[in-house]
């Protein structure tokens, strides 16, 4: 299982990081903006992103955009504080496969990630 | 000021410290800051823009952040060390992201955040809008949140009343 951390905040990433590994999976690559991750998505393939919002030079919900555009299907849960219902139908719209509003407990977020796991595995 | 501003701030820092730093925070009473105020040695700043406008200061003393940013992350960073700024601008981030969501019916969108390391500085806002300093008490010791933003108008008019209406005084 491979796993790509899309968010600007070194701590964030830290933080999902441990909670992932915690989960049992260490095979992580991380980005720190939706232009650093759209480099790395051909090489790494990931299984499953983590996309942050409010990222500088192109935020998550462009990125998730244009992953989509290249036919990747890989889920995704964008991890963000944009928590307006309007924000999450248009993640949702754009190709997002589930939703964590910060601040987060590990707990909730390990739930989020086995929840899009499960439903992209009975796909 | 309306108050409905403030009161998504104050349930958001509640809710932001409780839940990634399991820190229990009191807030005292929002105040309007004034000149002359203690300055503090660390800040997190964001704007905000869209329907509601203007700035939003986390700050701490030195101690007081360097023991939350400890707790956050899991690890001594010192004030000094790389990833410092990041922790205090990511929780600023949350603080203000949370906030928002609570503002029905407003389209607001907010910046990435900015921090400040220095030993009593001062942040100041746009002069035509009010400060409100929501005062923080901690284990980790006490901080506030500043708070300089208004409903998006343009107009001097509309600024002179969130002024009025915040310092009591009829326009």
């Amino acid at each position: 299982m491979k796993v790509l951390l899309v968010d600007d905040s070194k701590t964030m990433r830290n933080i999902q990081k441990g909670i992932l590994t915690q989960l049992g999976y260490t095979d992580i690559e991380e980005a720190c903006d939706g232009l650093d991750a759209l480099s790395k998505v051909g090489a790494f393939q990931p299984d499953l992103l983590l996309v942050d919002w409010n990222m500088p030079n192109m935020d998550g919900l462009t990125f998730v955009k244009q992953f989509r555009a290249k036919g990747s299907k890989a889920p995704i849960i964008m991890v963000t504080t944009e928590a307006e219902k309007s924000r999450v139908v248009e993640a949702i719209k754009a190709g997002v496969n589930n939703y964590v509003v910060k601040p987060f407990t590990p707990d909730s977020l390990s739930q989020r990630i086995k929840e899009t796991l499960d439903r992209t595995a009975a796909a | 000021m309306d108050s409905s501003y403030i009161i998504p701030f104050v349930n958001s820092v509640e809710s932001v410290f409780e839940t990634m730093l399991q820190l229990p925070v009191k807030v005292g009473e929002p105040v309007m800051k004034r000149s002359g105020d203690p300055a503090y040695d660390v800040s997190g700043i964001i704007g905000m823009s869209g329907d509601v406008e203007g700035s939003v200061v986390l700050s701490f003393p030195t101690t007081t952040a360097e023991r939350v940013v400890s707790l956050f992350t899991g690890m001594e960073l010192a004030h000094t060390h790389e990833d410092f700024p990041d922790a205090i601008g990511e929780l600023i981030n949350m603080i203000t992201g949370g906030a928002k969501a609570k503002f029905t019916g407003k389209d607001v969108n907010i910046s990435c955040p900015s921090v400040v390391v220095g030993s009593d500085h001062v942040v100041f806002g746009r002069k035509d809008v009010v400060c409100i300093l929501i005062p923080c008490e901690s284990d980790c010791g006490d901080f506030c949140v500043e708070i300089s933003i208004r409903k998006q108008s343009g107009g001097a008019a509309d600024a002179q009343a969130s002024t009025d209406a915040a310092t009591g005084q009829a326009s």
